[in-house]
């Protein structure tokens, strides 16, 4: 008795579209290089794709909400001055993480409210506050790389049933992220916020509320991000984090989240899109493709992939359209 | 189960609402109708908690009732489904009736509980006779469905007190009779509801009292048998129109200024062929969805076609970008003028110039012509008689229905366009306004344009054209000359042979 109105095909495969992105660079990869279908490369794509992937996850509340944060790959460098600081200082690890994922909900936060209360567009800024915390962070380190101390080597080379822990991590961080996307009252309400802002404050939802906390969830992840990070090579240099911001949106819009917000999702879209990028790197490092490329094929990845996201759009907007249904001739 | 007494409301000392008293019982449909501008928004604010009455009492249920804000009348069981529905095509039916108070599994966990969410859906899907799946995203679903979810959403949180306000512009005819079967139905459940609307028609069928606003005052409050369409319309107006249509001065001439021929273009429209003549007033009838505006698009190069010609004057416009077909004189007053006629937040002055920007351009320097562009501006405003009180420089969403469409028309006035496609030309407009549109359109004609107008009220198509075309599934079905005008025939014909009840 239920039934749901055909999905427009175009639509289905362009759903699917970076499903089939990502089994044609399998494809290519493999064939080009046997090394790189074992089972070891795989661990070692995941390992290397969970800093990215975490920051991605961020990225993504940011982005439901058709907003933007162009600050985390600043984020990343702030916490980890701080946090490599203390770290060289003695203080224990842990108390180490703490703080510096406080620095990441704290600066966050800072966002949301400049976005919130003072009703600046996100873009905006995030873009400042990307300049602001590049500057806080090379006086914090004087501008000099930090090398810091064996136990974040430990931390990244540390495996729990073989699986390495920046992948656990990642994994820990997507499951709930995933939940509370899919599951939660708030979740719900974030896609309600990014589909139409004004209806959702007419829908009686809390905007301002929903709004700082995807910034704030944002900001955490970046110090997350910025741990797994450090954890995998243990130093902070002056350029530590740079653009990763735009290597997170990819992510994220490769998986199919919109930039038009109110589409996407952390699982299966943002972590294929996280995954989806470091194959490629990965593929071209086993296969000695000259480095200088890397910056030409990134390109080209973002683009698809923003390429991607306006014509799933433009095929929305056109299946929305009302539809004729012409008669045939008469026989 | 709500009773207005004395209500009365000024804004900056000028009275908008005055002694409004009328009650709706329960089980009770009260039809409220009056031209734009009578205060029914107002009035509607008030209940729904948005404004505050100056003076008077409402009471719901017998107990006083002053809501503070839109919360309040939620949880006093009122529900408003606005013109412009408000749900979120990015979310499933059942979030979207479920987005405020989502059922939770555990008080102390945040989940959504999905199973309950799921059937509490069904359920209420069953009542509005809505066959989808609760997770079926509401983007997949069109007006009239859509529709029928924000019902669904009012019963969601119980409401006992629906106010519907312009709920059928955009449906179907037949979504339309599914929508009034289902508040039928709310009826005999002992909801109570308001039903504001420009189409006099439904509100006749529909209501049990009429309650006609005019300035801001009731002009009358009786069951709807003591109402005819002539008496709503001269309540309304306050003066009786003997004629809602302005007699027409000038012929269609037999010179043909547009000719369609076997245009189609796969899965919109087939086989088209027609010719407009100068001076002519063509009309198109159809149901929502034969392809009508369609059409519109395809002539005027919004969308391609595959197979046919389209000329202009003898000449081939069918390979010309929108751009060009305009400079040889094609104008379209789009269907929704508030997404693709109009930049809301512009100025009066700079939409009307949009579509004469290099007219009003000097040619040597290629800047705009300033005093130019406001001396037309004046002179084209006078013409379609906005109302004096706007500024050219006023934003554009400001203005009333009528004032926004008359501001469309000035755009295209100003091209002294040949050939003039008006889609819905009076959707959503109040009577006096109408009045004046119509006015326009005969001007238009008198000065030797041809007129293709889309409608979808019949009487206004046989009160204003020469001749009538009738479509249905993308195909012209039946064109009809002005000795044979008759409502039912362009019905059937619209129906396929007397589908219609």
């Amino acid at each position: 008795m239920t039934s749901a109105p055909a999905t427009p095909p175009g639509l289905r495969l362009l759903n699917q579209a970076s499903l089939i992105l990502f089994a044609l660079v399998l494809l290519v990869f493999g064939v080009m290089s046997p090394a790189f279908f074992s089972g070891e490369n795989a661990l070692n794509i995941l390992t290397q794709a969970s800093s990215t992937g975490i920051l991605a996850v961020g990225m993504t509340f940011v982005l439901l909400t058709a907003g933007v944060d162009l600050s985390v790959g600043s984020i990343m460098f702030v916490a980890a001055a701080v946090g490599g600081k203390l770290a060289l200082g003695g203080v224990p690890l842990f108390a180490v993480l703490a703080v510096m994922l406080g620095i990441g909900l704290l600066y966050g936060a800072l966002n949301a409210l400049f976005i919130t209360r003072l009703a600046i567009m996100a873009f905006i800024v995030t873009l400042a506050t990307r300049y602001f915390g590049r500057g806080l962070g090379l006086r914090i380190t004087e501008t000099r790389a930090m090398n810091l101390p064996e136990s974040f080597y430990e931390l990244g080379a540390a495996r729990i049933l073989g699986v390495p822990l920046p992948v656990l991590v990642f994994a820990a961080v997507v499951l709930a992220a995933h939940l509370i996307l899919t599951r939660t009252p708030f979740g719900r309400q974030i896609y309600a916020v990014g589909g139409d802002l004004e209806a959702a404050r007419k829908a009686g939802i809390r905007t301002r509320v929903i709004l700082f906390s995807v910034y704030a969830i944002c900001g955490l992840c970046a110090a997350g991000a910025g741990i797994v990070a450090l954890s995998q090579a243990p130093a902070v240099s002056p350029g530590f984090g740079n653009n990763r911001e735009f290597m997170a949106i990819a992510a994220a819009v490769l998986g199919g989240t919109s930039l038009f917000g109110g589409r996407g999702a952390v699982f299966p879209g943002t972590v294929l899109g996280a995954v989806l990028i470091q194959t490629i790197e990965n593929g071209l490092n086993i296969l000695n493709v000259n480095p200088y490329l890397y910056p030409l094929i990134t390109s080209a990845v973002i683009f698809v992939a923003v390429l991607l996201d306006a014509v799933r759009n433009r095929v929305l907007s056109l299946a929305a359209r009302r539809k004729v249904f012409v008669e045939a001739d008469p026989a | 189960m709500i009773e207005f007494s004395h209500i009365e409301k000024s804004f900056f000392g000028v009275k908008v609402l005055k002694e409004v008293s009328f009650t709706a019982k329960p089980g009770q449909t009260v039809g409220i109708v009056g031209e734009n501008g009578a205060g029914k928004s107002t009035l509607m604010n008030i209940l729904g908690g948005n404004l505050r009455a100056d003076a008077g009492l409402m009471r719901l249920k017998g107990q006083p009732y002053a809501p503070a804000s839109s919360g309040d009348a939620e949880r006093a069981g009122i529900a408003f489904i606005h013109q412009e529905l408000n749900l979120f095509a990015n979310l499933s039916i059942a979030e979207n009736l479920f987005l405020r108070g989502f059922p939770r599994n555990r008080t102390w966990l945040p989940f959504i509980n999905r199973r309950q969410m799921s059937e509490r859906t069904r359920k209420l899907l069953r009542e509005v006779d809505l066959a989808h799946s609760p997770d079926t995203l509401v983007e997949r679903l069109s007006a009239g469905e859509r529709q029928l979810v924000e019902i669904a959403k009012a019963l969601a949180l119980d409401a006992r007190l629906i106010i519907l306000d312009e709920p059928t512009t955009s449906l179907t005819a037949r979504e339309t009779e599914r929508l009034f079967a289902i508040m039928a139905r709310l009826r005999q459940r002992g909801i109570s509801m308001l039903y504001i609307s420009h189409s006099l028609g439904h509100v006749l069928q529909l209501c049990d009292e009429i309650v006609v606003l005019r300035d801001g005052a009731v002009a009358a409050y009786e069951p709807t048998p003591q109402f005819t369409m002539d008496r709503l319309v001269s309540l309304m107006v306050g003066r009786a129109i003997t004629q809602l249509f302005p007699a027409r001065e000038s012929k269609a001439t037999d010179q043909v200024v547009l000719e369609v021929h076997g245009v189609s273009q796969p899965g919109v429209v087939r086989d088209i062929t027609f010719q407009l003549h100068r001076g002519e007033i063509l009309g198109v009838s159809g149901l929502m969805g034969a392809g009508r505006s369609e059409l519109a698009r395809i002539v005027f190069g919004l969308d391609p076609c595959a197979v046919g010609d389209i000329r202009l004057n003898a000449e081939s416009i069918s390979r010309l970008p929108p751009g060009e077909r305009i400079r040889r004189g094609l104008a379209f007053l789009t269907e929704d003028r508030r997404a693709e006629g109009l930049c809301l937040e512009a100025s009066i002055a700079d939409n009307v110039t949009l579509a004469a920007l290099r007219d009003l351009t000097r040619p040597a320097v290629g800047w705009l012509d300033r005093p130019k562009a406001r001396a037309e501006v004046n002179r084209i405003r006078d013409a379609v008689k906005l109302t004096a009180a706007a500024r050219n420089e006023q934003a554009v969403k400001t203005l009333s229905g009528g004032n926004q469409q008359k501001v469309v028309l000035a755009k295209w006035l100003l091209n002294e366009p040949k050939v003039f496609i008006l889609d819905e030309p009076t959707r959503g407009i109040d009577i006096g306004a109408k009045h004046e549109i119509y006015r326009l359109i005969h001007e238009l004609a008198a000065r030797g344009a041809g007129v293709l107008m889309i409608s979808s009220e019949v009487e206004e198509l046989i009160g204003m054209c020469d001749r009538i075309i009738v479509m249905r599934r993308g195909r012209i079905h039946d064109t009809i000359m002005p000795r044979e005008f008759d409502r039912e025939r362009i019905l059937r014909s619209a129906l396929h042979d007397g589908a219609l009840a």
